[in-house]
């Protein structure tokens, strides 16, 4: 298959993702949607205004980059994991693809950029509803810096999706980490406070959180505070993708969990 | 001397519960043939299929379609099959012709190609009124055509039926035969497994017979017979065609 063929069967793994996504708009944008007006209401607006600042900044701008985060965080991951799962157990639709001359690599790609697209458009949806709670006052500090982090975190947690849909046997296997993993360690990496306002010890058990150095590095890009260097939040996102990447490519090239 | 459509060198496969399922299968099956593989339940075809096909991962062997081995020149090997697997294995939620487009994408064939290669097909293969409706409203012999015509979608040199027409009432069974026999005289070659064997009988040309993950006769399907057949009439019961009487007297564990 030549360069275009692989163009092909990668934009048919992405249109067949984006398709399903939309068709179940309800399941897959909603929930974030109305989670996110609820914590923009109750953080951002009744308690937010009784917290007064944070790191210098009001608390309702304080918390929004890391609400983005937090829905680019679970729609990449459990779209992934979810989309390929699905492909997985019913129906085996996966060997349609696995029969066909799509390499390893590509199948990858098909499959986290659905979990990518998903990612960055509940996250703008997200952006945009913060918009009308922080009455038209968000600040962008750094646009660049805001999209390669959006864009690389999405990419970050499609990858981990994709490696729970690889393992998952079971519905509740791709349940599982995003309810007992992801969503405490995106809690607990800085969505709601700074670092510095913790506890020494606690402000240690921050840093080995990976996900608190993704909300950093995300909320420098708009209000252009940090809590560690931005270049260490980078370094951080490079190497995780390294890592999942690595770990998929073995696993897809190795057919675990997929062939017998 | 043009590369047989299939050479199987060797295969072995030992699945990771320990069960042997091939101990060595070796066979060719020349281009333009239609070739029955035939066997009791667990017997290994589908093992051999999977493999030949990227869906199961050998234990030693090599594979080449066409001349293309599998394991190094995977993507031309693959662009040559066409896969009709023994399991319904499309989502049910889509539209009948996306299913067909979309296996067209994974073999990298655009859709302005795609959709009107996969209207013909559906239409030759009577679901052209089915086309846009979703795959759950077929029934099962549809859903066993709709499976023909995704193989068919990226034009395979070589189609692979694994008990196509299982489940499949006598009518629908003829016309899908009908249909595959034009495929075969203009040049497809085809590999059948079925438990239909008086189907095979008519059908192939070349039959390989497996028994417990080993190739017990291989030849011609007239060859086989004249060899294997006892010749002798029916004493007693039900007696089948003559290739169910070479079939059983093979594979019988008595």
């Amino acid at each position: 298959m030549d360069a275009y063929g692989k163009w092909i069967s990668f934009y048919t793994m992405l249109r067949k993702d984006i398709v399903r996504m939309f068709r179940i708009w309800v399941q897959t944008f909603l929930p974030s949607v109305i989670t996110s007006c609820l914590y923009f209401l109750i953080f951002g607006t009744v308690l937010g205004s009784r917290i007064g600042e944070m790191q210098g900044v009001d608390y309702m701008s304080f918390v929004v980059p890391g609400l983005v985060m937090l829905a680019i965080v679970t729609n990449a991951y459990s779209n992934t994991s979810f989309s390929f799962f699905q492909s997985k157990f019913f129906f085996r639709g996966i060997d349609e693809i696995l029969v066909s001359p799509t390499p390893p690599w590509l199948l990858i790609a098909g499959f986290i950029s659905g979990g990518i697209v998903r990612g960055v458009l509940v996250g703008t949806l997200v952006l945009l509803i913060s918009v009308f709670f922080t009455g038209l006052q968000l600040s962008l500090f750094n646009v660049g810096i805001i999209f390669i982090f959006a864009l690389l975190t999405a990419l970050v947690f499609a990858l981990a999706g994709l490696v729970n849909g690889v393992y998952a046997k079971s519905l509740d296997g791709i349940n599982i980490v995003p309810t007992f993993v992801l969503t405490p360690l995106v809690y607990l990496g800085g969505v709601f406070y700074s670092v510095h306002s913790l506890p020494e010890i606690a402000q240690y058990g921050t840093y080995i959180n990976p996900i608190f150095y993704l909300i950093n590095g995300f909320r420098y890009g708009f209000l252009g505070i940090a809590d560690i260097a931005l270049w260490i939040s980078f370094a951080v996102l490079i190497g995780m993708i390294a890592a999942l990447i690595a770990i998929n490519w073995y696993l897809i090239r190795t057919g675990l969990g997929l062939k017998q | 001397m043009s590369a047989p459509a299939l050479k199987i060198t060797d295969l072995k496969k030992t699945y990771a519960t320990g069960t042997v399922a091939l101990k060595g299968v070796s066979l060719e099956i020349p281009q333009g043939d239609f070739f029955a593989l035939l066997g009791p339940n667990g017997a290994g075809k589908t093992t051999i299929i999977g493999i030949t096909t990227g869906l199961v991962n050998k234990t030693s062997g090599t594979i080449e379609v066409f001349g293309h081995n599998t394991d190094t020149e995977t993507e031309l090997a693959k662009m040559q099959i066409g896969l009709v697997g023994q399991e319904v294995n499309f989502n049910p939620f889509e539209k009948t012709l996306n299913i067909v487009v979309n296996q067209a994408g994974y073999y990298g064939i655009p859709r302005s190609v795609a959709i009107p290669r996969a209207r013909k097909l559906l239409t030759d293969l009577g679901l052209g009124e089915k086309m846009d409706q979703n795959a759950m409203t077929l029934s099962g012999g549809m859903k066993r055509r709709l499976m023909i015509a995704r193989a068919l979608v990226n034009e395979p040199k070589f189609l692979i039926l694994d008990e196509p027409t299982a489940g499949v009432d006598v009518e629908l069974r003829r016309g899908m035969w009908d249909y595959l026999t034009g495929l075969s005289k203009s040049g497809l070659t085809i590999l059948l497994t079925t438990h239909y064997l008086e189907e095979a009988e008519q059908l192939c040309k070349h039959v390989a017979i497996i028994n417990k993950g080993q190739i017990v006769a291989m030849g011609t399907m007239e060859e086989v017979i004249a060899t294997h057949h006892s010749g002798e009439p029916a004493k007693d019961g039900y007696r089948g065609g003559r290739l169910e009487e070479v079939f059983l007297k093979l594979t019988s564990d008595k």
